[in-house]
């Protein structure tokens, strides 16, 4: 759909711009900055704040011809009404004469500052947003000197006013721009903030319990054109000038959203640098200029005390600190005796939260060692994903009319919150969403389809629609009813189609089934192999699909077996124990257990020889996207004490051990990457570093809407398209699902909720008023048969175990299901029927 | 005028009864509309009768029917009951005493604009005559006048009674659509103007009280009849809202066109005491308040006439203003009004009334200087044709007209002071 491009004047610039334009931004697009406060390109315009009035002149018309009126030089006669306009809400129009500098326009400017400017408390040198404030960049570029307005005149409001625990109010520094009341309506549907009363008693206020509850509550603090909100981990802690900032990505789920750190040498940290705030950066390719708060506070982790800097070994049953010389040496001994034993081999275990180039490194190493690689995760498809996975040049920003997009098992807004505002926001441009799942999930909302199937039945769920579309013979016993053959049309018909796997209520085989199924629906419909088309896995880590791409891959019987074999056991960037307690007493037994990580975590304290390595911000590799886009994290802050970069780690020993691994940088790691791994081919660390301009324009140097989000100078990294090609459909091998047993009880299901514990969250102090709690879920039914009311204890036996925890009774939860959320204590891998009874 | 057209229950008793109304050729007009005459028939009558708009701004009310946007349905027609100009109580007479006229205004214009809801948004303060009205339509429920299948046609009609909470923006017809959505009170940006998208988005047309309370006689006696009422320009009857220095305020029905002399001296009987007439704010608090000169006094009372002054008509309320009052006060009451009114969305009107207060406040206090007026006129100037609505707009009228015409007031308070 092509707009038809109208032609205007701009202070003497002649511009065209699509139809439907407005003017402030095709004055932005000739280099014209039309100051704004509640303007912003992501909102829709409202034209309060009254900053970008501008002199608009129309070409004058005979008002009973409707002819344009020329002079006598031929010129088209313009005329300019008497009023000031808001060039914010005003599109433009052909032949127009817009005038941003003239004397009236300046002037009126002016005079909105200098109102502005009455009620604010002029406390810039105690304001977070000091040095990098629109109002005070618009004060000194647009307002007058001095202010004619009596300071003791001005109105003394609250200036700690918190909306939740995550964000502030100052009510003296607000200019009611409404951007943050209209950002939660209109862009993440969390419509949790609004004004109360009028005129200057006029007040932002929070209406949910929790006060602002929204998992992107800190995007507002961005967007704010004043000091007005600021977060409970950033305010008073620094001013903008002494923060020094490193590109990053972020780690906490497949998203990859790109981030940019501020830093700060910080006397509280003994001169180290330390991350002052998370701030995104621009990728409209993947988070635009937004990000979650996980991914906003969760950054503790990094620079928390508890990390580990000086490499370990055990001597006499205890662990004790040694140089990496001697762990070295020890490592390299007891790996070598424990492969020299004739009992098993060596198994190298390692999760999706390291680098690309550690992933590479490490199983080459293992691979040297004649080892066996492990991916620990529970989510099969990487393979699958690799094939037919997301085309290169697939940007969901691009989703619309006549695209269709598949979720499947998983709770986007939970799992990864920026897909799920990607997804809401193609449906508001017209794309079609289909929701599957055994409960309702916050992204039904935007769904034009819910497909609600039992738990245990999503694998026959994805088969019916596959037999809907392709009338496979063998697949009749899967067939669904009327809604999937609809929604199996809408496949068919599709323009594009991209389908949202994830592992709600599968344990490994059945989410391989469950992937196996969703390409084989892709590939019959013609929409692999080609932007915006193809499968996406909800993979639990930021780097999984890295993994499978390093060639890691989990085993579909789980660790245990492999482990029993295992005579040495390397892990890196992984706690298999912390997710299976019965793992243990594998790997306490005579194996040699090396471990690399960030913390002493249940694995570690198990191993012979423990390496402190790097976190993400203090050290560089790449990360690859649920998207396919692998992108570039730079360091941020000198690395803690002894540690290293797990590649390095994994490269040192490596050539301890005889094995040739020389690599002098990461970037040279990415270059063998690039010859060994198809889809890589073409990358290099250069290449992830382009960054082309993208719109809006975004920075600090910009006065324009003067948000906060970073411009992307570093890289807006690559895609990398998969093997399959178009027009040649790969058949995909299916596995029929097991029908299984009914059995007594209730059936366990894991679920994963934003704010867990896990080792990445719980050192984010700011977060534990938001943390989710120890509890199980069940549906008000089945409680009261068990005879529990909400928020009563309950028990149950898992593995031989006892658990007692309370009950939180929640209506979406299906009957004969109780959810356990992960990484709250009780570690749940794959569904499973419990006996629940109420605890006297 | 002895035959009332708006205010007939001067000379009907108890014609707020239905079967009174009824009995003088009550919903007559509406029963011929709907059984004889197409809406756009309807639209066309009341286009050629020139009926303006009664709630201050005086736009042809047929034309605004005539922007609906076509074919998108439903539609809504809403009656501004939200009467809260200073000064003005004409709405609240015809609503407590002739009812059922404006009730039947609502009718015929929900016909016209084949809507089948309609809303009279009463300001906060009515709520006892919301609660009036409501026994009022289910009365024209029970008598077959409103519901399904009225006059036993297709035409379907329900009235709803919305109760605004008293905030003045509220009559300002965006910001009245917005609290009606149970949001808060706000002038929309325009456009999209009401016409539209209005009510839940959806065409919505909305006249003023006395607007609506003129169509039944407009279509019983037709807009001949009814233009050779008022001027060429501005026909019709017109409720003028008498109030202030006179001795006999309340409301009047007379043609439009009536000088202000008229009013305040033969109708109004007068300056009490006799004292001598000062200033006349012809609009309530929304527009330039006008010295009273012989050529003030002798202008007529139309939508034509009044701006030529340098005034506006408005809703019709005239405040008069004798020689005992300081102009300075006067202001200072005015603005205190719309620094308290002032919603607060865009920056010129909620920073602007706020800093005009202050200064009105020193001045009267007599903690000003003189340099302070002029301050005051420049902070109005500011605000001039920056505001989002009309109301930023009005506040400064009576500061920019008050000190044009009466800057010796504003300087006496400020000498007197020190």
């Amino acid at each position: 759909m092509t707009k038809s491009l109208v032609t205007l004047t701009i202070d003497g610039i002649e511009v065209s711009v699509p139809e439907g334009t407005l003017i402030v931004d095709a004055a932005k697009k000739v280099g014209i900055d039309i100051p704004v406060f509640c303007y912003h390109p992501k909102l829709h315009p409202v034209g309060m704040c009254r900053m970008c009035l501008v002199e608009i002149g129309r070409p004058a018309r005979d008002r009973s011809t409707g002819e344009p009126i020329f002079d006598e030089d031929g010129q088209q006669v313009i005329h300019f009404g008497p009023n000031l306009e808001t060039s914010c809400t005003t599109p433009v129009g052909e032949g127009w004469v817009i005038r941003v500098n003239s004397e009236k326009a300046r002037e009126g400017r002016k005079q909105i500052v200098e109102y502005l400017l009455t009620s604010h408390p002029l406390d810039c040198p105690i304001c977070d947003k000091g040095g990098e404030c629109p109002l005070q960049n618009l004060t000194m570029e647009h307002g007058p000197g001095t202010s004619r307005f009596l300071f003791d005149e001005k109105i003394d409001l609250d200036k700690h006013v918190p909306l939740g625990e995550l964000i502030f109010l100052d009510r003296e520094r607000c200019i009611q721009c409404a951007r943050c009341v209209r950002f939660q309506e209109e862009v993440v549907d969390d419509p949790v903030l609004g004004f109360t009363n009028r005129g200057r008693r006029l007040e932002i206020i929070t209406s949910s319990d929790p006060g602002f509850d929204s998992y992107f509550s800190g995007n507002t603090t961005d967007i704010c054109p004043v000091g007005a909100l600021t977060t409970a981990d950033f305010r008073f802690g620094a001013r903008p000038w002494e923060l020094n900032r490193a590109a990053s990505i972020c780690p906490h789920c497949p998203v990859g959203c790109n981030l940019t750190l501020n830093t700060r040498r910080e006397a509280r940290a003994e001169g180290r640098d330390v991350i002052k705030r998370v701030m995104p950066r621009q990728n409209e390719h993947v988070n635009e200029i937004w990000i979650c708060d996980k991914g906003r506070f969760a950054h503790h982790f990094a620079s928390s005390i508890e990390r580990l800097t000086k490499p370990m070994v055990r001597v006499n049953g205890d662990l004790v600190q040694v140089g990496w010389d001697e762990a070295l040496v020890r490592a390299t001994e007891g790996l070598k005796d424990a492969l020299g034993r004739s009992k098993g081999g060596l198994v190298g275990i390692a999760g999706g939260r390291a680098s690309n180039e550690d992933l590479y490194v490490f199983r080459r190493f293992i691979e040297g060692l004649d080892g066996h690689t492990v991916l620990d995760d529970n989510l099969a498809g990487g393979d699958l994903t690799r094939e037919m996975g997301v085309g290169r040049g697939t940007d969901l920003g691009q989703i619309g009319p006549g695209d269709v997009i598949l979720v499947i098992a998983s709770d986007l807004h939970e799992e990864a919150p920026i897909w799920w505002l990607r997804l809401k926001q193609a449906v508001e441009r017209g794309a079609e969403l289909i929701v599957a799942n055994a409960r309702a999930t916050r992204l039904d909302r935007y769904a034009a389809h819910i497909i609600r199937y039992p738990y245990r039945r999503a694998v026959q769920t994805a088969l019916g629609l596959l037999h809907a579309v392709t009338k496979r013979a063998d697949l009749s016993p899967f067939v669904g009813d009327k809604s999937l053959q609809k929604v199996a049309k809408l496949f068919m018909k599709a323009e594009n189609a991209i389908i949202f796997y994830g592992r709600e209520g599968l344990d490994y085989k059945a989410s391989e089934a469950l992937a196996q199924a969703c390409a084989s629906l892709l590939t019959s419909t013609d929409h692999v192999g080609r932007a915006n088309n193809g499968l996406i896995a909800v993979w639990p880590r930021v780097n999984t699909q890295g993994a499978w791409d390093m060639g890691l891959q989990p085993i579909p019987s789980g660790l245990g077996e492999i482990l029993e074999q295992a005579s040495a056991v390397y892990v890196m960037a992984s706690d298999p124990v912390a997710d299976d307690a019965s793992l243990e007493t594998l790997l306490r037994e005579d194996t040699f257990l090396v471990v690399q990580e960030l913390f002493m975590t249940p694995t570690a304290e198990l191993a012979d020889v423990v390496f402190p390595a790097r976190s993400f911000i203090e050290r560089e590799g790449t990360y690859t996207s649920g998207e396919h886009r692998v992108q570039r994290f730079y360091p941020a802050v000198l690395p803690l004490g002894g540690t290293k970069s797990d590649w390095r780690i994994v490269t040192s020993l490596a050539n301890a051990m005889g094995i040739e691994l020389n690599f002098p940088s990461a970037a040279a790691v990415m270059l063998a990457i690039a010859e060994s791994v198809p889809n890589y081919s073409d990358l290099t660390y250069q290449a992830l570093t382009i960054a082309e301009s993208q719109w809006p324009h975004v920075g600090g140097e910009s006065l324009y809407f003067g948000g906060n989000a970073f411009k992307n100078s570093q890289g807006l990294g690559v895609q990398v398209g998969p093997a399959a090609e178009p027009g040649e459909p790969s058949e995909v091998a299916l596995t029929m699902p097991v029908e299984e047993s009914e059995e007594d009880g209730l059936l366990l299901v894991p679920i994963t909720r934003l704010y867990d514990r896990g080792t990445t969250v719980l050192p984010s102090k700011v977060l534990h008023p938001r943390l989710e709690r120890l509890h199980i879920e069940l549906n008000p039914k089945d409680a009261s048969h068990l005879g529990v009311i909400d928020g009563a204890q309950v028990e149950f036996r898992m593995n031989g175990k006892r658990f007692q925890l309370p009950a939180r009774l929640v209506a979406t939860v299906p009957e004969g299901i109780a959810l356990m959320p992960r990484s709250l204590g009780v570690s749940v891998v794959n569904p499973i029927p419990v006996q629940i009874s109420s605890v006297e | 005028m002895a035959d009332h057209i708006l205010l007939r229950h001067r000379d009907i008793p108890d014609l707020d009864q239905l079967e009174v109304y009824l009995e003088h050729g009550g919903f007559e007009a509406f029963k011929q509309a709907v059984t004889g005459m197409t809406p756009q028939e309807v639209i066309d009558v009341v286009k050629a009768s020139g009926l303006r708009g009664r709630g201050g701004a005086g736009f042809p009310a047929g034309v605004k029917w005539g922007f609906l946007a076509p074919g998108v349905f439903p539609r809504y027609v809403v009656a501004n009951a939200d009467e809260s100009e200073p000064g003005t109580f004409k709405d609240r007479e015809i609503l407590e005493r002739n009812p059922y006229q404006f009730l039947e205004g609502v009718a015929i214009c929900s016909y016209a604009a084949q809507a089948n809801t309609a809303y009279v948004y009463c300001r906060g303060e009515f709520w006892d005559l919301a609660h009036e009205l409501e026994h009022k339509i289910d009365a024209l429920h029970e008598a077959g006048l409103l519901g399904e299948g009225i006059f036993s046609t297709d035409y379907s009609l329900k009235i709803h009674i919305h109760l605004g909470a008293g905030a003045y923006i509220c009559g300002e017809e965006t910001a009245l659509l917005d609290s009606m959505e149970g949001k808060l009170g706000q002038p929309r940006l325009r456009p999209p103007f009401p016409a539209a998208q209005g009510l839940f988005a959806k065409p919505t047309v909305v006249n003023n009280v006395e607007t609506l309370t003129n169509l039944p006689p407009i279509l019983n006696r037709g807009a001949d009849w009814y233009r050779s009422i008022g001027t060429e320009k501005s026909a019709g009857p017109k409720v003028f809202c008498l109030s202030g220095c006179v001795a006999r305020p309340g409301n009047y029905e007379l043609p439009l066109g009536t000088p202000f002399r008229q009013l305040i001296f033969e109708h109004g009987g007068g300056i009490p005491g006799g004292r001598s007439i000062k200033a006349i704010l012809p609009a309530g608090a929304s527009a330039p308040l006008l010295p009273a000169t012989d050529e003030v006094l002798d202008t007529p009372m139309d939508y034509e006439s009044v701006p030529k002054i340098g005034s506006q008509l408005g809703s019709a309320s005239i405040i008069v203003i004798d020689e005992t009052v300081n102009i300075a006060w006067l202001v200072h009451k005015t603005t205190r009004f719309f620094e308290h009114e002032s919603c607060g969305k865009c920056t010129p009107c909620r920073e602007g009334t706020y800093w005009m207060h202050h200064l009105l406040q020193r001045i009267e206090r007599g903690e000003a200087d003189l340099e302070d007026i002029d301050l005051l006129e420049a902070v109005a100037r500011g605000m001039q044709g920056k505001c989002l609505c009309a109301l930023g707009e009005f506040a400064i009228m009576p500061v920019i007209s008050g000190i044009q015409h009466f800057r010796a007031d504003f300087e006496a308070r400020v000498r007197n002071g020190r």
